[in-house]
C-alpha cells in the first residue's frame, strides 16, 4: 500500500522546470561556447572569476529588486542607496573603530530609506514607482551633503577587504553574493514570508482576502530590497577604497534589466533568485566579451539594451503561444 | 444532408503540458437552435469553444462555419465572420464604464473620428433594458458586483448581432429573474435563426432552453441527442459515467449554542442587519443581487468598513478591521469573485491551497513542503481537483476546479465559522452534491456556516435557516420547515 500512495504522490510532485530562468541557463551557457570560439582566453579560470566579482554587486541588488518586482512594484532608489550606504560605510572605516561598525552604520541607513520606500507605497497608497523614483533622489542628495560632494577616503585595510580580499582565491564580493543568494533563496522559497511576496504579486486583493497583511510585509519587503543594496554600497566602497557619493549611479537599472531578464514578471507573481544571477551573468558575460573582443563601447550599450529587449520578448511569446 | 448545420466540428484535439484536454471531439449545432454543451469541470467545454473562436489552436481537427472550412487566428476573425463569446471568466476593463465596455473595439463614433459617448450610453440602456435590468451605462465596471458584471458581459455579446453566440457559464452569478429574462432573450434570438451554444451545470437551464445536448467526458465525445429524449438521470449519468444519489442532504443537527452574532451593521448598502449563528447549522443568506448580502460579509470579514453594527462570537464582543482580525477569530471566507479576489492565477496550485492555513507548516522557521503537499493531495484527492500535478499553475485549470481550488484554500484552516459566498459556482453536479456532503459533515462536527447563494433550490435544501434580505434590510428569517420557493421569493422581492 505505501508503495502505491508513494507513486500516485510522485504523479503529482512532478515539478515543471521554471522554464524561463531554465531558458536563460542556456543562452548564458551558449554566450559562453560562443565567446569561447571567438577569443578562447574568455574561458580561463581568471576570466570567469573577474567576470563573477563585476555583477556580484548588481546581483545583489537585483536580488532586493526582484522581491520588489514579483509584488507588482520597483525599486528605482537602489543605485543612491549604495552611494549613501558607502559614503556612511566609509566615514566610520578609516579603523578608528571596529569594523561591524560602519557595516551596520550603513545597512541601516539604507534600512531607512527602504522603510520609507515601503511605508509611502503601502500606507500612502503613492505607487512605488513614484516613491522611489523620489527616493532615488533624496538619497543620492543625502549622500552629497553627508560627504560635502566628496570622496570619503583612507579606508582600513581590513574595510578594503570586504571589495577586494580574497579567501581561498575567490573574491570576497563573489562569497557575499553566493551567501545572499542561498539566504534569499531559502527566504523566498522556504519561508511564509516568500510565499506571502509570491501572493501579494499574484493577486494584491486576494492576499488581503486570505488574511495576509500585505502593507506590513510591503515594509518589510522594500526595507529588505534598501538594506541589500546598502550592502551593494559597502562592497563597491571597499572595492574602490572610498566612499564615493556619486558611485553606483544607474544601478537599479542593470538591476532591474538583470531581475528582468532572468524572468521576473513585471505583472507579478513570477521571478526566482537564480534567474536574477543567471540574467546578471548574462549581462556581465555580455560586456566583458564586448571588451575582450575590442568592440566599441557605444556598441555595447546598444548590444545591452537589445538583450533585455529580446529576453521578455522571448518570454512575452512563449506565453501567449496558446 | 436532412439537416442543416450552422457549425460542424470534426475530430478536435488538444494537448496541453499533462492533459489531453480535447480526444477527437465533435459538435453539430443546427441552424436558429440552442445548443446546450454539458460535462463534469475540466471536461474541455470551454477549450472547445476556445478552440472555435480562435483563442486557441486545436492540434488537429476542422471546423465548418456557415457552409465554409474556417480557421480563426483570432477572436476577431471569428467576430467578423459572425461569432460571439460569453466567456465564463468575466473580463471587465474596470476602470471604463459599462457602455465603454461593451463597444469595446467597435466603438461608436462622430464624422470627424472622436467617440460619441452620447449615442453609446443610449444603446447601452437599450441593450440593459432588454435583459431586464437597470444599470448607469456611465458607471465604471468596477463598481459593479459580479451578477452586473455577468450580465453586462452577456449585453456586449448580444451587441454583436452574431449568427452564434457561445455562453459559457452566463447564469453562474445571477438569480433566477434574470436568468428568466435572458431566457427570453435567447428565444428571440432563436427565432431570429440566431444559434446559441449554452454551456451549463444547471440542470433544469437545459430542459427550459436547450432544443439538443451534447455531452463530453474527460476530453472525449459521449453523446448527442434532442432535449426530447432526454432525461435529467440519463444526462447526468452520461456525465459522470455513474449513477448520483440523493443531491442535497444536509442533516439536521440543530443547537441553541450562538457561536456569531453581528447587531445592527449599517452601511451605505445595507442596513440594520442582525442575525445569529449557531454551532452546526447552516445559515443561508437568501435574497436577489444588489440586495446586499455580499457586502454584509464581507463588512464582517473586515475587508469592507462599515458605520455601525457589533460582533458577537460565542457572546465575547469582537473587533473585526481587517481579514487577520477576522481569522484570528476563527471565520474563513470564500469570496464570491474566484478571479478578482479569490485566485493567486500566476501561483501553483499549491500555493493557492496553502496559503491561508501556512502558519500549521512552519517548522523552526522554514516550511515542511512535505506536510504542504500531503495536505494539498488530501484536498485534490477529496474535492476530486483536476490537475496534473501540485505545481499546476492556477491559471491552467477548468474554471470549476479553479473554483475547488478555493474551496479546498478555505477547508484547511479548520475555522470554526466558515463563509461561503456562491460556493458551488461554476461545479458540475457530481462535484456539487460532494460539497454539500461536505458541509453537511463539517455542520455535524460543529461548525457553523453561513452560505450566500443565487440558487433557491441550493438554498433550500442546505440551509437550517434562512436570512432573506431585500435590498439591504432583513425582510425575514424562514426556518427549514417554514420555507418554501414562494415564501423567499416573497421577502426577496420584498412584497408584503
Ligand atoms: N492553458 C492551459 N494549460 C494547461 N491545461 C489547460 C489549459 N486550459 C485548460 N487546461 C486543462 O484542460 C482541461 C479542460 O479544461 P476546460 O477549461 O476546457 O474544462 P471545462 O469543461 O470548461 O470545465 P469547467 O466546467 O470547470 O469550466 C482541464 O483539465 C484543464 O486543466
Ligand atoms: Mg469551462
Amino acid at each position: 500500500m505505501p508503495n502505491s500512495q508513494k507513486s500516485s504522490s510522485n504523479a503529482l510532485k512532478k515539478k515543471t522546470i521554471d522554464s524561463q530562468s531554465f531558458q536563460m541557463f542556456f543562452v548564458l551557457i551558449g554566450m559562453c561556447v560562443i565567446m569561447t570560439i571567438l577569443y578562447p582566453p574568455f574561458i580561463r579560470m581568471a576570466n570567469l572569476i573577474n567576470v563573477i566579482r563585476q555583477i556580484s554587486i548588481t546581483a545583489i541588488i537585483g536580488m532586493g529588486v526582484t522581491m520588489c518586482i514579483i509584488t507588482t512594484g520597483i525599486d528605482l532608489s537602489s543605485g543612491s542607496v549604495v552611494a549613501l550606504a558607502g559614503v556612511v560605510a566609509a566615514s566610520f572605516g578609516k579603523g578608528d573603530y571596529p569594523l561591524i561598525l560602519p557595516i551596520i552604520l550603513a545597512l541601516i541607513a539604507g534600512a531607512a530609506c527602504g522603510f520609507i520606500n515601503g511605508s509611502l507605497s503601502a500606507y500612502g497608497k503613492i505607487p512605488p514607482f513614484i516613491a522611489t523614483l523620489g527616493m532615488m533622489s533624496i538619497a543620492r542628495g543625502a549622500a552629497l551633503i553627508y560627504s560635502d560632494g566628496r570622496p570619503i577616503t583612507g579606508l582600513s585595510d581590513a574595510f578594503n577587504f570586504i571589495g577586494g580580499g580574497y579567501i581561498l582565491g575567490i573574491p570576497m564580493p563573489v562569497i557575499i553574493m553566493i551567501i545572499v543568494g542561498i539566504i534569499m533563496y531559502v527566504l523566498l522559497n522556504h519561508t511564509k514570508f516568500g510565499k506571502y511576496v509570491y501572493a501579494i504579486g499574484g493577486n494584491q486583493r486576494a492576499a488581503v482576502a486570505s488574511g495576509i497583511n500585505v502593507k506590513k510585509y510591503l515594509v518589510i519587503i522594500y526595507t529588505l530590497a534598501s538594506v541589500l543594496a546598502a550592502l551593494a554600497g559597502i562592497i563597491l566602497a571597499a572595492r574602490l577604497n572610498a566612499g564615493q557619493p556619486t558611485a553606483g549611479v544607474s544601478y537599479e537599472l542593470d538591476a532591474i534589466a538583470s531581475s528582468v531578464i532572468g524572468g521576473t514578471s513585471l505583472t507579478g507573481g513570477i521571478g526566482t533568485i537564480p534567474g536574477v544571477i543567471i540574467g546578471a551573468l548574462i549581462i556581465g558575460v555580455l560586456t566583458n566579451g564586448l571588451v575582450l573582443l575590442g568592440v566599441s563601447p557605444y556598441i555595447q550599450t546598444i548590444l545591452k539594451g537589445v538583450i533585455i529587449i529580446a529576453a521578455v520578448l522571448i518570454d512575452a511569446l512563449r506565453r501567449n503561444r496558446g | 444532408m436532412e439537416q442543416e448545420y450552422l457549425l460542424e466540428m470534426t475530430g478536435i484535439s488538444k494537448r496541453f503540458p499533462g492533459v489531453q484536454a480535447l480526444d477527437s471531439v465533435g459538435l453539430k449545432v443546427r441552424k436558429g437552435t440552442v445548443h446546450a454543451l454539458v460535462g463534469e469541470n475540466g471536461a474541455g467545454k470551454s477549450t472547445l469553444m476556445n478552440i472555435l473562436i480562435g483563442l486557441l489552436k486545436p492540434d488537429c481537427g476542422t471546423i465548418k462555419f456557415d457552409g465554409e472550412i474556417v480557421d480563426f487566428n483570432s477572436v476577431s476573425d471569428a467576430l467578423s465572420a459572425g461569432i460571439a463569446m460569453v466567456h465564463q471568466e468575466l473580463n471587465p476593463v474596470p476602470y471604463m464604464t459599462v457602455a465603454e465596455n461593451i463597444f469595446l473595439g467597435k466603438e461608436i463614433c462622430y464624422k470627424n473620428g472622436l467617440v460619441n459617448d452620447k449615442a453609446m450610453q443610449e444603446e447601452t440602456s437599450r441593450l440593459l433594458e432588454q435583459l431586464g435590468v437597470f444599470i448607469d451605462p456611465a458607471s465604471k465596471m468596477l463598481e459593479l458586483s459580479t451578477a452586473y458584471m455577468q450580465i453586462v458581459e452577456i449585453a456586449k455579446a448580444i451587441s454583436y448581432n452574431a449568427k452564434l453566440i457561445i455562453m459559457d457559464e452566463p447564469t453562474s452569478a445571477i438569480t433566477e429573474d434574470e436568468v428568466e429574462q435572458l431566457f427570453k432573450i435567447i428565444r428571440l434570438l432563436r427565432e431570429r435563426g440566431v444559434s446559441v451554444i449554452y454551456i451549463t451545470h444547471k440542470m433544469d437551464e437545459i430542459f427550459t432552453i436547450a432544443d439538443d445536448v451534447t455531452i463530453f467526458r474527460d476530453g472525449h465525445f459521449i453523446d448527442s441527442f434532442p432535449i426530447s429524449e432526454a432525461t435529467e438521470e440519463n444526462i447526468i449519468r452520461l456525465m459522470v459515467g455513474r449513477e448520483l444519489t440523493q443531491l442535497f442532504p444536509k442533516e439536521n443537527i440543530p443547537t441553541d449554542e450562538v457561536v456569531l452574532e453581528i447587531k445592527g451593521f449599517a452601511d451605505s448598502k445595507f442596513k440594520n442587519v442582525s442575525f445569529k449563528l449557531h454551532k452546526g447549522e447552516i445559515l443561508g443568506l437568501a435574497g436577489l443581487i444588489g440586495a446586499g448580502r455580499t457586502e454584509v460579509i464581507e463588512s464582517l470579514f473586515g475587508l469592507r468598513p462599515r458605520d455601525a453594527g457589533e460582533i458577537y462570537i460565542k457572546g465575547q464582543k469582537v473587533e473585526i478591521n481587517s481579514p487577520v482580525d477576522a481569522i484570528n477569530c476563527g471565520i474563513g471566507l470564500l469570496t464570491e469573485d474566484r478571479k478578482l479576489s479569490g485566485l493567486f492565477l500566476p501561483l501553483s496550485v499549491e500555493d493557492n491551497i496553502t496559503v491561508v492555513n501556512i502558519d500549521a507548516y512552519i517548522k523552526t522557521g522554514l516550511l515542511s513542503h512535505k506536510r504542504m503537499s500531503e495536505d494539498c493531495e488530501r484536498m485534490v484527492k477529496l474535492l476530486n481537483i483536476k490537475t496534473p500535478s501540485l505545481s499546476q499553475i492556477v491559471s491552467n485549470l477548468s474554471g470549476g476546479n479553479q473554483q475547488k481550488v478555493i474551496i479546498a484554500r478555505w477547508l484547511l484552516p479548520d475555522s470554526d465559522i466558515l463563509i461561503m459566498d456562491e460556493p458551488t459556482r461554476g461545479i458540475d453536479v457530481g462535484a456539487k452534491a460532494e460539497i454539500h456532503k461536505l458541509m453537511s459533515d463539517l455542520a455535524k462536527q460543529g461548525k457553523a456556516i453561513i452560505m450566500i447563494s443565487s440558487e433557491l433550490p441550493e438554498i433550500l435544501g442546505m440551509s437550517d435557516r434562512i436570512v432573506v434580505m431585500h435590498e439591504g434590510v432583513v425582510t425575514g428569517e424562514l426556518t427549514r420547515d417554514e420555507a418554501t420557493q414562494e415564501n423567499v421569493m416573497k421577502l426577496a422581492t420584498g412584497s408584503k
